[in-house]
């Protein structure tokens, strides 16, 4: 069970029922449960979708794109069934928030697939979640036998005529199927290699069905505002990010935590303020600001708004909303080099630049942090991955390049710190074996 | 092969759900090798067999997977989180700590059969970093002794 931490400056409104027992269906019940389904289906399917594209909502996932724009995507008529697909697959180092959703929330999420299913006009729908959160799974299957029973879902849903089944799906320990044709290529059973697009899901998804997929934050997001309106939601961010996030605060913190905060808040009262500033009288180094594929802001730069637009114009992402902080005993290098390891791990192989990018960019890294890297290295470790970008079928290439890059250009001083021969200045002398220098 | 009643139950449930039969694979050979503690061969003859596909397809999609195995491991599989979130907060000394505590490496298992360990990619812990994972119980906020209790409280249990 995660703990959970609160503070005053959230606005709680995914996580309102964390903590009340809402797992339980009648507890949800009298939490406003099902209200907005209810509520969807004497709305026109058009409605629905309008209303969530006007209520700002963007991708929770990480791309951060407007949700009921993508809905709207979905053609009217289709000789194939449509699907609604909820991805709950995080793996994003950084991010740990879907998987509070699922722990207290379960029903939350259910009922964002229903509304995304009504306004689609999709019959069926699944959930799918990281084989790592069996017991979230466990939690889910409870949650969907409990709407059934209740004749939330299944035939005619709240004698409405209309027919929705929503089921379970599990993975397996894959960080790539969360990327969206990566995980519909592992609910039809199969290796999760992403798929070339267009054709986008929207119009040709899974069993080459049109498929709306969004992440489990953005579908639990959408229940509160059919219920309380797109203006009330758009009310609560800076214009075009609509509502609140839940940001995972992790790394050298005082006091780390999921906290739920409005859209665009500022970046330096996050660290400071709401996770408690940097412990042991140590300093600030560099954040992560939305999960381990965004580049990284120094502390000079972390007086930003955290909302999509504001960090793309600061050179970063919003992306998974896992903040990751780092103090000033971190080593830029070892960090370069842990997260590089971890995407040559979840590469799938499928397109070279990423295969072979992330193998060699890992080996560069670890002589570099092993004292065994030469000066022009730090130019090939850029180089590399600058031409990494945009040249793969999935995120996954861009996702190992990006941080990378931001890695060797705002923290170059600590690169060549490593320079032939002398060890990390930040290791312990003996902790790591030392490499030659390769001339 | 004799799989459990449960199993049954939830793979007989489960086929229903989707238009083509193969889609149950990835969640149906986690649920397998929980049973048998690994993916075996017999595993794989039988849900190819089930599911009208090759036992080299299916193997395909087994090496995908980081959670599946086709080798036997330990009762217990302790895995430990280095990723960033928990290396920033002594995910590594972690490893390092259970690496030295039970005599094994990376994938390795005592040879009692009782452990595993594993250095695994995030877990979703971050907040409450360093994160382990023994099969699916997720212990958080780890210390060295905090672990060290986790492993006692797994040796009791299994060597009941």
């Amino acid at each position: 069970m995660a703990f959970l931490v609160s503070h005053p400056d959230e606005v709680k409104i995914v996580s309102k029922r964390f903590g009340l027992g809402a797992t339980n269906i009648d507890r949800y019940l009298e939490l406003d449960g099902y209200q907005a389904a209810r509520k969807a289906l004497t709305m026109q399917p058009d409605t629905i979708t309008n209303e969530v594209k006007n209520s700002g909502l963007r991708g929770r996932g990480g791309a951060g794109f407007n949700t009921g724009l993508k809905w709207s995507f979905v053609p009217k008529q289709s000789s194939k069934p449509k699907y609604v697909l909820c991805n709950g697959d995080e793996s994003e180092p950084g991010t740990c928030k879907d998987r509070l959703i699922f722990e207290h929330d379960p029903h939350s999420v259910i009922e964002g697939v229903m509304i995304a299913a009504f306004a689609v006009g999709a019959r069926t729908g699944y959930i799918y979640i990281r084989g790592e959160y069996r017991y979230l799974s466990v939690i889910m299957q409870k949650a969907l036998k409990d709407a059934y029973a209740r004749g939330f879902l299944g035939k005619n849903i709240f004698g409405s005529g209309y027919d929705l089944d929503v089921y379970w799906h599990g993975g397996a320990g894959a960080y790539e199927v969360g990327e969206e044709s990566a995980l519909m290529e592992s609910l039809e059973g199969k290796r999760g290699i992403p798929r070339i697009r267009p054709p986008f899901p929207a119009v040709v998804g899974l069993w080459g069905g049109p498929t709306v997929i969004n992440n489990a934050e953005t579908l639990a997001s959408v229940p509160h505002i059919i219920l309380r309106g797109a203006d009330w939601y758009a009310g609560l961010g800076p214009a075009k990010n609509g509502g609140t996030r839940l940001f995972c605060l992790s790394g050298n913190l005082e006091r780390p935590g999921v906290y739920e905060l409005p859209m665009g808040y500022n970046l330096k009262k996050m660290i400071y303020d709401v996770g408690g500033g940097i412990p042991n009288g140590r300093k600030l180094k560099a954040v992560v600001p939305g999960g381990s594929s965004t580049p990284c802001l120094t502390a000079d730069e972390i007086d930003v708004p955290m909302d999509f637009d504001s960090l793309t114009k600061a050179g970063s992402m919003l992306g998974s909303g896992g903040v990751v902080v780092l103090d000033d005993a971190a080593c830029i290098v070892k960090f370069a080099l842990r997260t590089m390891k971890f995407y040559r791990h979840e590469s799938c192989g499928w397109c070279i630049p990423c295969r072979e990018g992330t193998d060699w960019l890992e080996k560069t890294l670890m002589r570099f942090h092993a004292g065994g890297g030469i000066k022009k290295d730090i130019d090939n470790i850029q180089y590399l991955s600058e031409n990494m970008l945009g040249r793969t079928f999935c995120p996954l290439g861009d996702a190992a390049a990006m941080p990378t890059i931001a890695f060797v250009k705002k923290f170059r001083k600590e690169f060549e710190d490593h320079l032939e021969g002398r060890a990390c200045p930040f290791e312990k002398p003996g902790v790591i074996e030392q490499l030659p220098v390769l001339a | 092969m004799k799989f459990s009643d449960e199993f049954e139950q939830r793979f007989a449930e489960m086929i229903t759900h989707y238009p083509t039969k193969r889609s149950v694979l990835v969640p149906t050979l986690l649920y397998a090798q929980d049973e048998v503690g690994y993916v075996s061969d017999e595993v794989i003859s039988e849900l190819a067999r089930r599911l009208a596909l090759t036992q080299l397809e299916v193997r395909n999609v087994i090496s995908y997977y980081s959670m599946l195995t086709t080798k036997p491991r330990g009762k217990y599989n302790v895995q430990v989180c280095t990723n960033i979130a928990c290396m920033l907060r002594g995910g590594e000394e972690i490893f390092e700590h259970c690496q030295q505590k039970l005599g094994i490496g990376h994938k390795g298992t005592t040879a009692d059969g009782l452990f595993s360990l594993e250095e695994v990619e995030c877990i979703g812990g971050c907040s409450w970093a360093p994160a382990v994972q023994v099969n699916y119980d997720f212990h958080e906020n780890i210390t060295t002794e905090k672990m060290d209790s986790v492993l006692d409280e797994y040796r009791k249990k299994g060597t009941q």
